[in-house]
């Protein structure tokens, strides 16, 4: 994957070139935008804390643990590997605690399992939705978010069931 | 919803600190989360900050209007209230290709820079516009290319071919995309009637 590394300093590159050809003053520029990052960044604070608090209790209370075990015969019966339950309660909520549980998960059953590789396009095919819902909504203060998270956790969910059906159409043989 | 879910988590996390009897660790989860989470908050603080001089110095080359002149047509019919040529769509565009290329970084401050041009659209700021939903799905369910984290954590474990899950990710990925549209679609209807 050493070209995707290209991606983001290519990115970077291109943009200052073609400011510069265009005899844009980049750097008063970057400084004016920046500002406006640094407004929006600050109202982005208690949001994050709000949302890092209420799921590391969560975690750390053991409620996780017992949410996933709760849930364990209902995904078996889809054809969920038990083991990959917390994965998809927590992933919705927490990149960091996501990455935690994988790494857990590909040290335990090895990154070439298929519960290895199932976490891992799971993964790869999900996002921390809830997050950056909560994230999104609360940046611009709208208060009344009618279905627009329950759609989400549902494209979450849609990815789960995705994610196990083309894992193990090519990796079960 | 987020309100409900977010007390739900709470007050579930402390019915089971008291279970297990060890209610202490509430305590200790509050004060030590809220210190982790302000320390995401002012990396996310600093990206956001960089991304957003860099893309401003982007629009000011003309960089991100040929951005939107390819890509904004194809996000034409999934935002029908959006005016052609709107800045949001922009910002979504750019939102959907750092998301589809993994640049999860970059991806948000674009987000951000989509909602609140789409608020500039809004009659009613306290409510969620159907574009914005069909955006936060969108965003939820995104096809992804080249899932660099997940690479990232299986070359670090040691996988025989840590990239070997690009191409599934990306099929489930884009089924999940699909499915979520034709969702959002069919829920379109029935939400009240508020265009954008």
């Amino acid at each position: 994957m050493g070209w995707s590394a290209w991606i983001l300093p290519g990115l970077v590159a291109i943009t200052l070139v073609a400011a510069l050809r265009r005899r844009v003053p980049v750097y008063d520029e970057f400084v004016a935008g920046a500002a406006e990052g640094v407004r929006l960044g600050l109202r982005l604070i208690p949001l994050v804390i709000g949302i890092y608090v209420a799921v590391g209790l969560f975690r750390e209370s053991g409620a996780l643990a017992w949410a996933a075990g709760a849930a364990a015969p209902v995904l078996a019966h889809l054809g969920f590997p038990p083991e990959i339950l917390p994965l998809m309660l927590i992933r919705p909520f927490s990149n960091a605690a996501a990455m935690g549980v994988i790494t857990d998960l590909l040290a335990q059953h090895g990154p070439d399992s298929f519960v290895g590789l199932l976490a891992s396009v799971m993964q790869g095919s999900s996002e921390t939705t809830f997050y950056v819902a909560a994230l999104y909504l609360g940046s611009i203060g709208i208060r009344r978010s009618l279905h627009a998270v329950h759609l989400c956790l549902l494209g979450d969910l849609a990815g789960y069931v995705a994610a196990l059906w083309v894992t193990s159409l090519l990796f079960l043989v | 919803m987020v309100n409900v879910l977010w007390a739900a988590m709470i007050l579930a996390s402390i019915v089971f600190a008291a279970l297990q009897g060890d209610i202490g660790v509430v305590t200790t989860a509050l004060f030590a989360q809220a210190a982790n989470g302000l320390a995401v908050a002012l990396n996310l603080l600093a990206i956001i900050t960089v991304w957003f001089g860099i893309s401003r110095i982007a629009a000011r080359a003309g960089l991100l209007d040929a951005v939107a002149r390819v890509i904004a047509p194809l996000l034409r019919p999934l935002f029908p209230g959006v005016p052609p040529g709107h800045p949001s769509l922009t910002a979504v565009a750019l939102n959907l290709a750092a998301n589809v290329l993994g640049l999860a970084n970059a991806a948000t401050p674009f987000g951000l820079a989509a909602m609140k041009e789409l608020q500039r659209l809004n009659p009613r700021p306290d409510t969620v516009t159907p574009a914005m939903i069909t955006f936060l799905a969108l965003n939820s369910a995104c096809a992804t290319l080249l899932p660099a984290t997940a690479i990232a954590l299986r070359a670090q474990a040691g996988a025989s071919d840590p990239a070997i899950i690009i191409a599934p990710a990306a099929i489930a990925s884009g089924a999940a995309m699909v499915f979520v549209l034709l969702v959002d679609r069919w829920l379109r209807p029935h939400a009240p009637r508020r265009e954008p």
